[in-house]
């Protein structure tokens, strides 16, 4: 089982700084969420390797919504 | 050789202005006063809707003979209108209300109280300037400057203190631009470095179509029957609110949030620009609100935080403090710097929608602040 990574907020995805495999680090930024006119970089809560990718750039999403998932 | 005395004198005529000019010395420093706001609002990005126009009105104002605030004056037209009648923050108060979502604010009721605190830096200042000898209705627009809000702002100083209209809207639009530079400083003084890595839990509680509508009309009703002075401001913002909500008047949403905001924007600027002629600017006054406003606002911040500690600490540690800093009602910048802070110390920290909620609360609460000193001072028999 992998760690699910959802969006804290509601907002746009703007950048997907990851691809499906890759592994990454704790604190590494995987996507870039635009809210409120902000950008908020989402991180990786834990290290490991992104499993699989939900979601596409330009996309609107809601709190809580999967964005990946990590394992 | 007439002609030649004729043409000379004319030419002479052309000359007038700068002789004007060089005789006030405090026109002078007004025109780098509007050019100093033009600066800012073109070059650095600090609020360009408001001191683009602002600065400009204040050049218009100073250029000698033109006398645009005259009795004539086309500067002193619009100010009549849309100023003195106190028009013109009410209609911008009708577009913030369309803008603004209370959302964040009542999924998560508490953060209100947050934006209740963020309120105090005007209390405190008020005090502090009847105690520097300001008289009661002038400490009242000075301290509101702590709203950290322009169209209130605006509102209680033109119809109580109009003297000071320039130096208190000019102090709260500036420090609203400097808002992510002011609070920073003091957010990261007040807490302990594990408050400041508190992670907090999303809000995913919807809120319903109903209760975001009831919220405007309960508010209006109850902050009307409590305060009835400020319910020209309250109601505006409300009634802004409940066109957005109901979602069954987009087109006058719309107009509210761009056309109407937009050229209100433009009047209120031009003729605010207007009211700062050397005569009512060049004071120690002037100095003296500067200095009072920004304390109010620095007072705000520090209450907001002091009482998202105590939230933090009554929670058990759920809630990050630093979201009280987004309880004064400079919105939505002030919930930008939040989320900007908390990231800064744990990256996995988003406090962006709870300081939207206590910011929203803010807004809410700078206009009842406003509204309750107005109704206190109605109660004291000091204005009618």
């Amino acid at each position: 089982m992998g760690v699910e990574v959802a969006a804290p907020m509601p907002g746009v995805v703007i950048q997907i700084a990851v691809s499906e495999g890759e592994s990454v680090q704790e604190d590494d930024t995987l996507i870039v969420l635009e809210a409120m006119k902000m950008e908020v970089p989402i991180v990786a809560p834990a290290a490991g390797t992104v499993k699989e990718i939900r979601i596409k750039e330009q996309d609107k999403v809601g709190t809580n919504q999967v964005l990946l998932l990590i394992a | 050789v007439h002609m030649l005395e004729a043409l000379l004198s004319g030419l002479y005529g052309l000359t007038a202005g700068f002789q004007h000019l060089a005789a006030d010395w405090r026109s002078v420093v007004m025109l780098f006063v509007g050019g100093l706001l033009l600066y800012l609002g073109i070059k650095k990005d600090c609020e360009p809707l408001l001191l683009v126009p602002i600065g400009f009105g204040c050049i218009l104002v100073n250029l000698p003979l033109a006398d645009l605030m005259g009795a004539e004056g086309f500067l002193r037209t619009i100010y009549e209108a849309g100023i003195a009648t106190e028009l013109f923050p009410l209609l911008i108060f009708i577009g913030i209300g369309a803008m603004t979502d209370f959302g964040p604010l009542l999924a998560n009721p508490s953060t209100f109280l947050l934006g209740a605190a963020g309120q105090f830096g005007i209390f405190i200042t008020v005090i502090l300037a009847l105690f520097l000898g300001f008289s009661q209705l002038d400490a009242v627009a000075i301290g509101v400057i702590g709203a950290c809000d322009g169209p209130t702002a605006i509102y209680v100083s033109s119809k109580f203190a109009p003297h000071l209209l320039p130096a208190v809207s000019v102090a709260a639009y500036s420090y609203m631009a400097l808002v992510p530079i002011i609070q920073p400083p003091i957010m990261r003084f007040m807490t302990t470095s594990r408050e400041k890595q508190i992670a907090m839990k999303f809000t995913a509680k919807p809120v319903s179509a109903t209760t975001k509508m009831l919220f405007p009309l309960v508010i209006t009703i109850l902050g009307g029957l409590i305060a009835p002075q400020g319910l020209p401001l309250l109601g505006t913002i409300m009634l802004g609110n409940l066109m957005k909500e109901s979602g069954v008047v987009a087109r006058l949403t719309k107009a509210s949030e761009n056309e109407i905001a937009n050229v209100v924007t433009l009047l209120l600027g031009i003729s605010i620009g207007g009211t700062m002629s050397a005569a009512a600017f060049i004071r120690t006054e002037t100095l003296i609100i500067l200095a009072l406003g920004f304390l109010a606002i620095c007072l705000d911040t520090v209450c907001g935080v002091g009482f998202g500690k105590l939230l933090s600490l009554l929670s058990g540690g759920k809630v990050n403090p630093l979201i009280g800093a987004a309880g004064i009602s400079a919105f939505p910048m002030a919930a930008r710097v939040v989320q900007r802070e908390g990231n800064r110390y744990n990256k996995k920290s988003y406090l962006l929608m709870h300081a939207m909620g206590a910011n929203a609360g803010g807004q809410v609460g700078s206009v009842i602040a406003a509204a309750v000193m107005l109704s206190v001072l109605a109660g004291m028999g000091i204005i009618g």
